[in-house]
């Protein structure tokens, strides 16, 4: 990584190019640090503008909406269904997108600059945000970087002890989809100690057997409002521990919104669900061996 | 040949009894004995709990939904077969599913699902409290979204049958479902997207799942079920009637016009609650009384009771497989029936066409 920035950093200083490899391993070179970007995913949005270059976006994608201030900007689409036409009138010197998104190529047949990153882990986190630290010239991505890091292992510190050992399973949605441990969701859960109960061999967001949850009889259930209704009513659902003993953290679509973002704003989604654990999970195992 | 229809109702009878025990059995484990800790519980308590609690909670009523929602498809495809003299109608080809599937989705959108429309996706803490779930076991929620399911699947039937102005030309006819069940489906997806907070456990339910079915929803098949069979064994003459033209069946003294009306409304009906339980399960209502025919030749009367046992039989097969191929995950159900069932009918096909296109008893 610090041997990359170092070349980076020559090739920006002898030829004042700039010079990023993206996710899809291509190296786009930009002239100058763009002045105009938009961006198809909200966590690169949130990444923008916790580097402080929120002024240089033009435009986002239909589901960026934080910090309030892009929710003025011009919106092209969804990340995966992106308006070409409306990219194309706003003259972007780049395009920030997810590599998932089939867009990119046709907005490079136009002539734009596009850069396709994929946050997926806290690694990715950081690899991202020094990216787009480096193109957007921000000095101090790093220590951004590390302030946010330090914020999930404060969240992680003002947990007590007693919580380690815990498990829990985290509802994406009614599929039952849920978050499994090789989320980045799970990420954040395992800092603190804290145990998935679906096992990272099932993928990031597998779709569960509704069974498979009454069995592994979780101590606590984190799910987002809009998912929270009927969990008691499932067939066989009211006898698993955590909804007998009451231990359910219910997030707000702006929390959820939080949490399933791999942004800069995972240092807050860390302190959301330390606050919920410690709140309904701190005496779930004393005196009680799952 | 009656000897042959009795032999094959207690073939259906045994094979789902076969196959209750066994999905007792499958689940997000694999398979595993549950029914030795439930038949010998002084062994061990705990085991027997647990084993208790999955088999009469989640597997049981799973199984014996399934076999329901199988057995309403079917006597759905015998009927709509029969009422459209053409052996390619079911509820899925007629667009009776897809209008199904749209009057739930729009009444779970009128019920709070809308909170987030287009564009604002910022939903108050109050209107997400109302979002009722397509997965609710509450009997006023599961009879509701029956309603709704009863009332798409009834418009799409009337509108197929309007835009093919009758049943006369099977070409029309088809084309006039496809044509509504490519157009509602669509519908469904905008109701979708305009309700995003629903969207993906919408999603799951249109891809046809079993998994939170329970007691609730099983006994509400159970009772249409029964409604819809004797409605139908009571109607079959006039199938049979129909079977020689309309102009025999009149000349039968048959009332014609009501008994095919309330045929239409006992295929919306059937179809309507099987879709509003388990989502969009496809071909079990083609497949069903296509394979019935294949083994015997018989009056509709017999053909919607047994299409009806062959139908509860291979759903509740395709669910046992759906949890077990790779559990703990899960298949859509209705994507294994749509692989299966379409095979099916590629090699009934495959085998000769005069077994498809003359169908008709």
């Amino acid at each position: 990584m610090k041997l990359w920035l170092i070349t980076l950093y020559l090739l920006a200083t002898t030829s004042h190019a700039l010079q990023v490899t993206d996710d899809r391993g291509v190296m786009v070179t930009l002239t100058q640090s763009p002045l105009r970007i938009v961006s198809l995913l909200p966590s690169l949005t949130e990444t923008v503008c916790e580097l402080g270059r929120c002024d240089r976006l033009v435009g986002v994608d239909r589901y960026s909406n934080y910090p309030d201030s892009v929710q003025k900007l011009v919106q092209v689409g969804g990340g995966l269904d992106p308006n070409i036409e409306a990219i194309v009138a706003l003259k972007p010197d780049v395009v920030l997108m997810a590599k998932s998104s089939r867009a990119g190529e046709r907005l490079e047949a136009l002539g734009l600059k596009v850069v396709a990153l994929e946050p997926k882990t806290h690694a990715d986190v950081q690899r991202v945000m020094l990216k787009i630290g480096a193109l957007l010239e921000v000095p101090d991505a790093q220590r951004i970087w590390r302030d946010i890091d330090a914020g999930v292992s404060a969240a992680a510190r003002s947990l007590p002890p007693s919580v380690r050992g815990l498990r829990v399973y985290f509802e994406v949605n009614q599929g039952p989809y849920a978050a499994g441990e090789s989320s980045f969701i799970s990420e954040t859960l395992s800092r603190f100690g804290v145990r998935n109960i679906v096992p990272a061999k099932l993928g990031p967001f597998p779709k569960l057997n509704p069974e498979f949850v009454v069995r592994a009889n979780p101590t606590l259930i984190m799910v987002s409002q809009s998912n929270v209704n009927g969990l008691q009513a499932r067939p066989g659902w009211h006898s698993i521990r955590a909804l007998r003993e009451g231990r359910l953290c219910v997030f707000s679509t702006q929390e959820a919104n939080v949490m399933v973002r791999p942004g800069p704003r995972m240092a807050e989604a860390a302190r959301l669900m330390a606050q919920c654990i410690a709140r309904k999970g701190a005496d779930a195992l004393t005196g009680v061996n799952p | 040949m009656r000897q042959r229809v009795v032999w094959l109702v207690w073939s259906g009878v045994v094979s789902a009894v076969v196959l209750i025990g066994l999905g007792v059995c499958v689940g997000s484990t694999g398979f595993e004995d549950l029914l030795s800790p439930l038949l010998n519980p002084q062994m061990d308590p705990v085991q027997t709990a647990v084993a208790q609690q999955i088999v009469w909670d989640i597997r049981l009523p799973r199984t014996l939904g399934a076999w329901t929602a199988g057995a309403l498809l079917g006597l759905a495809g015998a009927v709509a077969q029969g009422l459209f003299r053409n052996p390619l109608a079911d509820p899925y080809l007629l667009g009776s599913a897809s209008g199904a599937s749209l009057g739930v989705a729009m009444a779970l959108a009128a019920m709070g699902g809308g909170a987030g429309m287009l564009g604002s996706s910022v939903s108050d803490s109050a209107s997400a409290n109302l979002v009722v779930s397509v997965f609710s076991s509450s009997l006023w929620v599961r009879v509701g979204l029956t309603g709704a399911a009863f009332c798409g699947a009834l418009l799409a039937v009337l509108l197929t049958l309007a835009l093919s102005r009758g049943v006369g030309h099977t070409l029309r006819l088809l084309l006039a479902g496809v044509v509504v069940g490519v157009v509602l489906g669509a519908m469904t997806h905008l109701v979708l997207l305009m309700s995003p907070d629903s969207l993906q456990a919408m999603q799951a339910f249109i891809l046809g799942s079993t998994a939170f079915v329970g007691w609730t929803s099983t006994l509400l098949m159970a009772g249409v079920w029964s409604l819809c069979v004797v409605a139908a064994w009571l109607l079959a003459r006039v199938l049979d009637g129909l079977s020689l033209g309309d102009a025999t069946a009149i000349s039968l003294g048959l009332p014609v016009a009501a008994m095919r009306g309330t045929l239409v409304a006992v295929l919306a009906l059937a179809t309507g609650t099987a879709v509003a339980q388990t989502g969009l399960i496809a071909f079990v209502g083609l497949a069903a009384p296509h394979l019935v025919r294949s083994l015997v030749n018989t009056t509709y009367g017999n053909l919607m009771l047994l299409a009806s046992l062959a139908g509860g039989t291979l759903l509740m097969a395709a669910d046992i497989l759906a949890r077990g191929l790779i559990a703990p995950q899960e298949l859509p159900v209705g994507v294994l029936t749509a692989v299966l069932g379409g095979g099916y009918l590629l090699w009934l096909m495959h085998r000769g066409p005069n077994r498809v296109a003359g169908a008709n008893p």
